[in-house]
């Protein structure tokens, strides 16, 4: 009698909470149509119909625990597999006798779907051009002016020691592969190799393409002279013909050989001395 | 009377009447960790609708053009359709913006429940014969979420998730033999080439979608045929299941479910921000966002490319560039490993027999083991993919934070796997698998069912499980105190964490 009486009121009880719950939810969509309606907003939308939602969503829950009938249910877990007959009466009909007796027509059989299959792959082809040469290259060249951002051309005056500028190849601003920093270091610190290809005694110019994966090298630490790129933080060295120091890139930042001609401007010399960007695998040909 | 006449009328056109009566009280087990595949799977359907609601508005196109909307910092500047597209629904379509956070969070929380689901999933069991078939299911459908995820952010062409892009284009150049010509195949060209946007959009909005939406009838339609699982309890046996009538009781509390999935997104959406790609900016070849990071499924690959060696493989005229090992190895061999591991299992324990009844963790302890040392080992190479966040935070050098980091990749997962197996042998031998008992044995008589001599608790001794030596009281109490005491501190840092790292990294 007593299991009774409780079931009753806690029914009673659970009866106005739902009740409740979906009043809460009838005034939460209300409350989303006039937010919407009088212009919006991304946190009031988002919590009228947050509530709006979970209301309902604590009235099911309710009904479902209180409302609803609670005994467990038992149900009894049948073999799963099906008697041996039916296996080995399907596994016969699958496999016809006239495919499996004629060896030669199944071998050809087999080779024309696979053939078929094959063919189907070849407008994979018409997704893109083939690479050839083209990781190879970058529209610099011999004589092509170093431009800034603005598309104007970049004289070796105007940056100062210490300062690193990004540049493009004259009529090819933003190219991605083309991209390059021009730093300049204090005069006479650069010696050696470290100073081929650098011009007007400290400007050099580098590849901003990570030859790690291909992110911009765009933070410079100019008291070390290290060229560090933001992305998994490998770090070049400027001094050292760009040296890997640190972090996950093994080849050095490409240089861009240059020179300045008489009207003082920064221009290239040749292509960079080596592939831009991330590895690839025939790239040490 | 309304449902009685079309009750009639369907089963006269399609007869189902006869079905539906025997599996209307179908029994579904009720244990809170069962419902994060649920969670997943209403994430899912509230991805689709505010998905819908975002393809009205989004232009998959890299054409350029010029703002001129209502956000003041970005007028005049010039970018491509798609990002234009995003900015425009953010801020000049009225609850654009809360469809796209709800849209954004839906995805990371699905994601989440996905691998939740997953760790359940192995901790007890659930995979082990006769389904293998649905682990193997879900491995797919957990791939097919991340590659949606990082697909569908990638879309809005910002400077940081154009950065994202920009890496996996030399991730695949590294491929040795096909790397240059698979990603000019799929980007169309030299990056950055102009058809990859329309290309993502196809992917992330119908085939993909399609996939996850088949593999999940599938996954759903196996669980009907096999019955689900259950922990072992009063009553329950290898024979018989025990829980919640599928109808009305289950799909109320399931429907209650859904809806309060989907009540928690739209709160996210509205009241917490994520991904504010205008202050980004539109995705430019020439520079990159500072700090850059992937949304969180994919951080364990960006870790293991910041913690991995610079190793490069020159062979002759041929190299094996550096990022192939840590971004196309590792993940290859975790994804064969996830997919092998049913079998990998049955091969070394020898069990190859029916399981239904749940393995509590601590009942093998040596899966338990492998698998908390496989979640801190992706764990600490999550926490790599932010060593430069770190850093600055903690005012150290990333250099630091990067070798301490290779350090712990290794030493924390073995660490922790210990210390998880001799937890869990210590709590097994406090409390012994619950055999049913005698009262439980009649009842199932009393059904019709008797329980199988292998069921019963007075022939537990026949159990081809390990012996456990006779267990110490010491330890049993160590053990208990343990377990406290762990929980407690998980509880501590869960709350420091939550108050510190509120203001932290609200890229994603």
């Amino acid at each position: 009698m007593t299991q009774w009486v409780r079931r009753k009121h806690t029914e009673a009880a659970a009866t106005v909470r739902i009740a409740l719950a979906l009043v809460a939810a009838i005034a939460s969509a209300a409350g989303v149509t006039t937010v919407y309606a009088l212009g919006g907003g991304v946190q009031l939308e988002g919590l009228f119909l947050g509530t709006m939602l979970g209301s309902l969503g604590v009235a099911a829950v309710l009904w479902g625990k209180h409302l609803m009938p609670g005994e467990p249910v038992v149900e009894v877990r049948e073999p799963l597999a099906s008697s041996e007959e039916d296996r080995r009466v399907v596994a016969e009909e699958l496999g016809p006798e006239s495919v499996t007796r004629r060896r030669l027509l199944r071998a050809l059989l087999l080779g024309a779907g696979g053939a078929a299959v094959a063919a189907f792959f070849f407008p994979v082809r018409s997704l893109g051009p083939l690479p050839a040469g083209a990781l190879f290259h970058t529209p610099w060249q011999r004589g092509r002016r170093a431009v800034d951002v603005e598309g104007r051309p970049v004289r070796a005056d105007d940056v100062r020691v210490d300062a690193f500028t990004t540049v493009f190849p004259d009529g090819h601003v933003g190219s991605a592969d083309g991209q390059a920093v021009l730093v300049r270091v204090q005069p006479g610190l650069l010696e050696g190799e470290a100073a081929d290809g650098s011009a007007d005694d400290g400007l050099l110019a580098f590849s901003k393409v990570c030859t790690h994966l291909g992110c911009a090298v765009n933070l410079y630490q100019a008291e070390e002279h290290l060229l560090l790129c933001p992305c998994h933080q490998s770090t070049f060295d400027v001094l050292d013909r760009g040296a890997v120091t640190f972090g996950p890139a093994t080849r050095a930042l490409p240089r861009l050989p240059i020179a300045v001609d008489e009207q003082g401007f920064v221009v290239a010399l040749d292509d960079f001395d080596d592939a831009v960007g991330p590895g690839f695998w025939y790239r040490p040909e | 009377m309304v449902i009685r006449r079309t009750v009639t009328w369907l089963d006269a056109r399609l007869g189902g009447a006869g079905y539906a009566r025997r599996h209307l009280d179908k029994a579904f087990p009720d244990h809170w960790s069962f419902l994060f595949g649920e969670i997943a799977l209403y994430s899912f359907v509230v991805l689709v609708a505010t998905g819908v609601f975002l393809t009205f508005f989004f232009e998959p196109s890299l054409s350029p053009t010029v703002y001129e909307g209502s956000y003041e910092p970005l007028r005049g500047v010039e970018m491509s359709e798609a990002y234009r597209s995003t900015v425009e629904l953010s801020f000049d379509v009225r609850a654009g913006l809360v469809m796209r956070q709800i849209h954004h969070w839906a995805a990371n929380v699905m994601a989440g429940a996905v691998v939740v689901h997953l760790c359940r999933i192995f901790f007890t069991g659930a995979f082990r014969r006769p389904r293998e078939l649905n682990w193997l299911v879900g491995v797919t459908l957990l791939l097919l979420v991340v590659v949606n995820g990082f697909a569908g952010y990638s879309l809005v062409d910002d400077l940081l998730s154009g950065t994202g892009l920009r890496i996996a284009y030399g991730i695949g150049q590294s491929i040795p033999l096909v790397g240059p010509h698979l990603v000019f195949f799929v980007f169309g060209g030299e990056f950055p080439a102009h058809d990859i946007i329309s290309r993502l959009f196809v992917i992330h909005v119908l085939i993909v979608p399609v996939l996850i939406a088949t593999l999940i009838g599938v996954h759903l339609a196996v669980i009907w045929r096999q019955k689900h699982t259950q922990f072992p309890g009063p009553g329950r046996t290898e024979h018989n299941v025990v829980g919640d009538r599928l109808w009305p009781t289950y799909a109320a509390k399931s429907i209650g479910l859904f809806l309060s999935v989907a009540a928690v997104l739209a709160l996210m959406g509205g009241l917490l921000q994520i991904n504010p790609v205008w202050l980004w900016g539109p995705f430019l070849p020439y520079t990159t966002s500072v700090p850059a990071q992937p949304d969180w499924y994919v951080g364990w690959v960006e870790g293991a490319l910041r913690l991995f060696p610079p190793w490069r493989l020159e062979v002759g005229a041929f190299e094996i560039p550096e990022p192939f090992w840590p971004a196309v190895f590792v993940p290859g061999v975790t994804i064969a490993l996830l997919y092998a591991w049913p079998f990998l299992e049955a091969r070394f324990t020898g069990d190859r027999s029916e399981h239904h009844l749940l393995d509590r963790p601590r009942d093998h302890p040596v899966r338990t083991a492998m698998g908390v040392t496989t979640i801190a080992f992706y764990t600490v190479l999550f926490f790599g993919g932010g060593n430069d966040v770190m850093a600055a935070r903690m005012g150290v050098s990333v250099e630091g934070v990067t070798r301490v980091l290779q350090v712990l990749v290794f030493a924390l997962p073995a660490l922790l796997g210990v210390v998880t197996y001799g937890w869990s042998r210590a709590l097994r031998e406090v409390s012994p698998p619950p055999y049913p008992s005698a009262e439980d044995a009649e009842r199932a008589s009393a059904l019709g069912h008797p329980l199988r001599v292998e069921d019963r608790a007075d022939t537990a001794e026949e159990d081809t499980r390990q012996e456990d030596p006779a267990p110490s009281r010491v330890r049993a109490l160590a053990a208990r105190f343990a377990t406290a005491l762990g929980l407690t501190a998980l509880a501590a840092a869960a709350r420091a964490a939550f108050r510190r790292g509120r203001t932290a990294g609200r890229r994603t």
